[in-house]
């Protein structure tokens, strides 16, 4: 262990040296018009410093590490003032002061509307959540949260009544047999046709038995045994289809992110590409 | 160069994976650092070569390519930022793509976001596309950028009854009554389509639920693969259609290059990201076989 | 009054919120329901920042371990902060765009926040590749399904697909990869989709109802805290 000290130093002085080493180099490139402006510096710096965070991300692949711990908690600072800045500027002096204050309107520039009583009622939830920051009072932040809850239970019950639920089994009742003109003009013109007749009728039938066996599959108050059994193992079947295709979607987002990442380092940094 | 990097790709990932099938049979594990190096050069050699495909738009989203073609000149499109950093190389192709495409057909274009990140990506976007690309397009005549609010649904479940209940200024601080483009524009009801861009939450499924389907307003998504298999049940009837990840995005590139020549020099990083996705892809699907071989040798040794 | 007044505040709410689809004098309540909502998700916001600077503030304090990283942590949300509350640099003025091109919150954004965010999710890419080298096995006939069907997304969503089957005829046009992947996504993913999201919503619906009627009380946490 005592070894590892000096090789941290090494790393450490190394990792700076080529953050300005890069540095210097892209101002040298950004640089319009043969000297070094402020703002070439300033964009070379910015770059660099992006790159460098990026790489320390990802030195994580080889083991968790000072560089990676730093970009994470640089990360979790950064983003929790992020949101909290524009949440301010977007919804409190947007929507809460217009309604509450023409002073303060008036000084953040934005319209007044008009003053409304009842607008000091999320202000006094709101403060009422702070509460929940210290250990004596923070039993009154159930107050807010109540309200929280509740109307994101009563927005969510009807919307996902009506969206997820009486759309979804409305949706599912497809007509069977698509184009049908009879049984001889079926077989006459039968094909393995991706818009062909046989092929939408095939979806359909997946999508409404597909659905049917998938919801068997989930009931649980009735033995999975016989004819019903069957269903919940065709269901089993058609579920492991859908985690398939999410699979596959999923590898071709998480190597989407990659690409982006490496593009911005031989892109933006390296200038390996144009 | 093309070819050239793609022999080179081919030729560095057959002998990659070789050596890893050779290791499968003799049942040697493979240290795991060693395949994230070889995932990492599988993407990054590609990308070096700029090794790009042609694409075709499949039918889920033809159908959105469809609905903004075919709006009468002036429609009213608005586009939801619904994405962070996390979401952006996915889905960033895609929210351009629309953007050029609404401006590109005479749209008004109406930007929000549910995600405070959206709001630097869609000033971004109008830095870099609007401003760039469509200089005679004017702020509060042909497009206006709400910005974010916070609420997630809650803020939907207001606008699409009453805009300036939520929004009483666009991002800039400029009063909504002041502009143009949002004369006769009450709520999202007064939208010809809604576009929510994202994959998380609140996203294209929170839009679903609380406006298409509330307010009747035909809507289409642009999502990130991770989410885009949940959103299939929604399609045709409560979506018009859907771009499902870089795929999605680089198929809505190819329909709008190949139907509008003025956009053939413009960026197009879902084709380009194609090349390393169809690469990557090539190796996982390796690595699941070889995988597979190791795991059944070492259990025929066993048995 | 710790249980109960809380409890009435989500009887209330949850019910005027579901009556406000059916009745339009409670619509115009319910809209202002949901922007007091809005504002008090802002107020979330600062208790999340407040906790972060009260949970590194304390580390940093009494020198626990890693306390220099929780130092880097408060830096980073000090100075972000000021740039944003302040609008720093920003062209615009106190009324712009708090990420107005040009400011440092904006630059911030751009050059720290963003590259951090998209990276520690490009890693997720790495442990998807040794997931299928060392985890995903075909011991069972779901398991070969569910790996099939992977396999042809996998190969449909790629021009590879296209070149690899493209030879086969218009008239059996559906064996072409990439057809084949699309009719995965649009049949029976779709079948399986739609059953998890008609279950779900039966349970979304059950325990909205609970919580609105107060038989789910969990969110209220317990007395002796």
């Amino acid at each position: 262990m005592s070894g590892s000290r000096p090789w941290g130093k090494i790393i450490l002085f190394s990792s700076i040296a080529l953050f300005v080493i890069s540095w210097l180099i892209k101002a040298g490139v950004l640089s319009s018009t043969g000297g070094v402006t402020d703002i070439s510096v300033r964009d070379a710096f910015f770059v660099t410093l992006a790159a460098f965070l990026t790489l320390a991300i990802l030195s994580f692949l080889y083991k968790d590490n000072p560089y990676y711990k730093f970009a994470e908690h640089l990360f979790v600072g950064v983003s929790a003032a992020y949101w909290m800045c524009v949440g301010f500027w977007s919804t409190f002096v947007g929507n809460f002061i217009p309604r509450v204050s023409s002073t303060l309107s008036g000084f953040f520039g934005v319209p007044f509307k008009e003053f409304n009583v009842f607008y000091l009622i999320p202000l006094i939830l709101g403060v009422m959540l702070l509460m929940r920051l210290s250990s004596k009072t923070g039993w009154i932040a159930r107050w807010p949260l109540a309200f929280i809850v509740g109307t994101t239970a009563g927005l969510n019950l009807i919307r996902y009544l009506r969206s997820d639920f009486v759309n979804q089994v409305s949706n599912t009742f497809v007509p069977l047999l698509v184009e049908w003109k009879g049984i001889g003009p079926f077989f006459s013109g039968f094909s393995l046709s991706a818009s062909g007749q046989f092929t939408l009728s095939l979806t359909n039938w997946v999508i409404f038995v597909g659905t049917f066996c998938g919801l068997v599959y989930f009931f649980f108050s009735k033995e999975h045994k016989g004819f019903y059994g069957g269903a919940s193992r065709l269901g089993i079947w058609v579920l492991m289809v859908t985690f398939g295709a999410s699979f596959g979607y999923t590898v071709m987002g998480r190597v989407s992110l990659l690409v982006g990442r490496l593009t911005f380092l031989f892109q933006d940094w390296l200038g390996l590409i144009s | 160069m093309n070819k050239v990097g793609l022999l080179i790709s081919f030729g560095l990932i057959g002998a990659g994976l070789l050596w890893f099938l050779i290791r499968a049979i003799r049942g040697q594990e493979v240290e795991r650092r060693i395949i994230f190096v070889f995932i990492g050069l599988a993407v990054a050699v590609p990308i070096l070569f700029n090794i790009t495909f042609s694409e075709k738009a499949s039918p889920i989203v033809e159908a959105v390519y469809d609905k903004i073609e075919n709006l009468s000149s002036g429609s009213k499109i608005l586009i939801s930022y619904d994405y962070g950093p996390s979401m952006a190389p996915e889905v960033e192709p895609m929210s351009n793509a629309f953007l050029r495409h609404s401006l590109a057909k005479g749209h008004k274009v109406y930007i929000m976001g549910l995600w405070a990140t959206g709001q630097s990506l869609a000033g971004a976007a109008i830095e870099n596309i609007v401003k760039k690309e469509f200089p005679e397009k004017v702020n509060g005549v042909d497009y206006v950028n709400l910005g974010y609010k916070a609420g997630n649904q809650g803020v939907l479940n207001v606008i699409i009854t009453d805009i300036r209940k939520m929004y009483l200024t666009d991002v800039a601080g400029v009063n909504l009554d002041s502009m143009p483009i949002m004369k006769n524009v009450k709520s999202l009801r007064d939208m010809d389509l809604l576009i929510s861009v994202g994959g998380g939450l609140p996203g294209v499924k929170e839009w679903v639920q609380f406006a298409g389907d509330p307010g009747h307003i035909p809507m289409a998504g642009g999502s990130a693969a991770v989410s885009a298999p949940l959103l299939y049940p929604y399609w045709p009837t409560q979506l018009v259609g859907l771009l499902g990840g870089i795929k999605g995005a680089a198929e809505y590139e190819s329909e709008l290059v190949r139907n509008y020549p003025r956009f053939a020099k413009m960026p197009q990083p879902g084709v380009k990201m194609m090349g390393p996705q169809t690469l990557a892809h090539l190796v996982i699907m390796a690595f699941i076989v070889i995988g597979n071989i190791s795991y059944f040798i070492i259990r025929r040794r066993q048995g | 009054m710790k249980r109960q007044v809380p409890l009435l505040i989500t009887l209330v709410v949850g019910t005027v919120l579901i009556l406000s689809v059916f009745f339009p004098p409670a619509e115009r309540l319910g809209e202002d329901f949901s922007i007091f909502f809005d504002i008090i998700a802002v107020f979330a916001f600062f208790l999340g920042g407040g906790n972060l600077v009260r949970i590194h503030g304390n580390r940093l304090y009494k020198k626990n371990k890693d306390w220099a990283f929780s130092l880097v942590t408060l830096l980073g949300f000090f100075i972000m902060l000021i740039a944003g509350l302040f609008k720093l640099g920003n062209p615009g003025g106190i009324s712009a765009d708090v990420a107005a091109s040009g400011s440092l919150f904006q630059m911030l954004y751009d050059w720290i926040f963003n590259p951090l965010g998209a990276t520690m999710y490009a890693l997720l890419a790495f442990y998807v590749a040794s997931a299928s080298y060392r985890a995903f096995r075909a011991k069972n006939r779901e398991a070969t399904i569910l790996l099939i069907a992977a396999f042809i997304i996998l190969l449909g969503r790629t021009p590879l697909g296209v070149y690899a089957t493209s030879w086969i005829p218009e008239s059996f046009s559906l064996l072409q990869i990439p057809n084949l992947a699309i009719w995965i996504m649009t049949s029976p993913n779709l079948a399986g989709q739609r059953a998890i999201m008609i279950g779900i919503a039966l349970g979304v619906i059950s325990m909205s109802l609970r919580l609105i009627l107060g038989v789910e009380r969990t969110y209220l946490g317990v007395d002796n805290e």
